[in-house]
């Protein structure tokens, strides 16, 4: 299992791996909000929750349709599924490597990306927090929808369709939570659901996955 | 410890391809599949491999025991030769690919990252890839495809020096490999169509 964690890591980080896309569009998405809507600083601080957690959203989205089509292609993921791993292992480590890659990035540079946001001093906190809590989700969901999508040439719009609805949860209480700790109310509520989502997730997920990747494989 | 199929029936995508098939491996003996294209050896192994569900019938043996090498290497492009086997060989709780790297000739090319090797270099590192598994079962689809005259006979030597360790091996091939092995033509169990048990087969 850590050998597949460090070769996807590796593989993320070698030319071509697609390390740093999502942060890219991260960075491209907050960079061009505050042009698009005008130099509004009011406006910009009450939408500024919402459209980090937007960002990080799509970013993460943008990733998935390579998560496992590339060990599909190669015969990886046959050799894999015959290994002596439990197929929901390898699954969950590839949610983990997805989200070291592009979840963890996207909380680290989040408080940087909300200075061009104008989020007010209060809610940094609940916004880094918000999206490590959440992020994680993102990922493993994510996992899901590439083991369903896995055989289909260009799955990418199937997956992000099917997808999609899954992440909604994740969305509503992750930018709930930086928008109350943004206006200086207490957002434990929604960090708590937040939580709990993602906790079902992760318990659930690996399990719905290898069940439909073992479908896909045959 | 041998690998047995009872009257085992397997299909694609919920066509049944083949049906009554029964054999059995023994530790140290090879069994080359034979028949023409599109015959079903390659369905017969990926069901062996545990990838897909028998239509009918049994297979003993092969769970977690077997290393399958697919017309598909598993080979990742921007690693280098030694960083894809190191990989495998952990993946099957496995360390030491020195064995495999001189087996296959690929000692010098242990630094050269996958994606640059040619047709054939490739071949021979997935091939590498079944010795690293320490996995008793080998199956083998096509294994010989685009090797010189010279590594096919490294792949010969390789699988004999694997049945006499006490593995088995069950290659599907169109070529002779110089193996004392027994030969199976799986054109008579050809499975006759319309067969087809259910019309949902294909998304269960």
């Amino acid at each position: 299992m850590r050998a597949l964690l460090i070769r996807d890591l590796r593989l993320a980080l070698r030319a071509g791996g697609g390390f740093g896309l999502g942060l890219a569009f991260f960075l491209i998405v907050v960079v061009l909000v505050p042009f698009s809507v005008g130099p509004q600083t009011g406006l910009l601080t009450r939408i500024a929750p919402g459209v980090l957690w937007l960002g990080a959203l799509l970013a993460c989205l943008l990733s998935l349709d390579r998560l496992l089509a590339v060990d599909w292609e190669d015969g990886a993921l046959d050799v894999l599924a015959t290994a002596p791993l439990p197929l929901e292992g390898v699954l969950a480590v590839k949610a983990a490597a997805h989200w070291i890659t592009t979840g963890l990035p996207l909380v680290l540079a989040a408080p940087l990306f909300g200075v061009l946001l104008n989020v007010p001093a209060q809610g940094y906190g609940a916004l880094v927090l918000s999206l490590a809590l959440g992020t994680p989700a993102l990922s493993m969901i994510g996992v899901f929808g590439a083991a369903l999508t896995v055989g289909i040439k260009r799955g990418g719009l199937l997956l992000s369709l099917l997808v999609l609805p899954l992440y909604v949860p994740t969305l509503i209480f992750g930018a709930e939570a930086a928008r109350r700790a943004a206006e200086g109310l207490d957002s434990a509520t929604p960090l708590l659901f937040l939580a709990g989502i993602t906790a079902g997730v992760l318990a659930t997920m690996p399990f719905a996955a290898a069940l439909v990747l073992r479908v896909n494989l045959r | 410890m041998e690998l047995s199929v009872t009257d085992l029936a397997v299909g694609r995508g919920g066509v049944p391809v083949l049906a009554g098939l029964s054999f059995a491996v023994a530790a140290g003996e090879a069994l080359v599949l034979r028949g023409p294209n599109g015959s079903g050896k390659t369905t017969l192994l990926r069901c062996i491999a545990g990838l897909q569900e028998p239509m009918a019938g049994m297979v003993l043996g092969a769970e977690d025991r077997v290393a399958y090498g697919a017309h598909a290497d598993g080979l990742k492009a921007a690693l280098s030769v030694a960083e894809n086997l190191e990989f495998w060989a952990a993946v099957f709780g496995q360390s030491g690919i020195e064995a495999a790297l001189g087996a296959f000739d690929l000692d010098g090319l242990r630094a050269r990252r996958a994606g640059q090797l040619s047709a054939g270099q490739k071949r021979r590192l997935g091939l590498a890839r079944l010795m690293v598994t320490g996995s008793p079962v080998w199956l083998l689809d096509e294994p010989t495809v685009s090797l010189d005259a010279a590594s096919v006979a490294l792949f010969a030597t390789a699988v004999r020096a694997h049945l006499e360790a006490g593995g088995a091996a069950l290659v599907a091939t169109h070529i002779d490999l110089g193996l004392e092995a027994r030969v199976l033509d799986v054109t008579p169990y050809r499975a006759r169509a319309g067969a087809i048990a259910s019309s949902d087969e294909a998304f269960l």
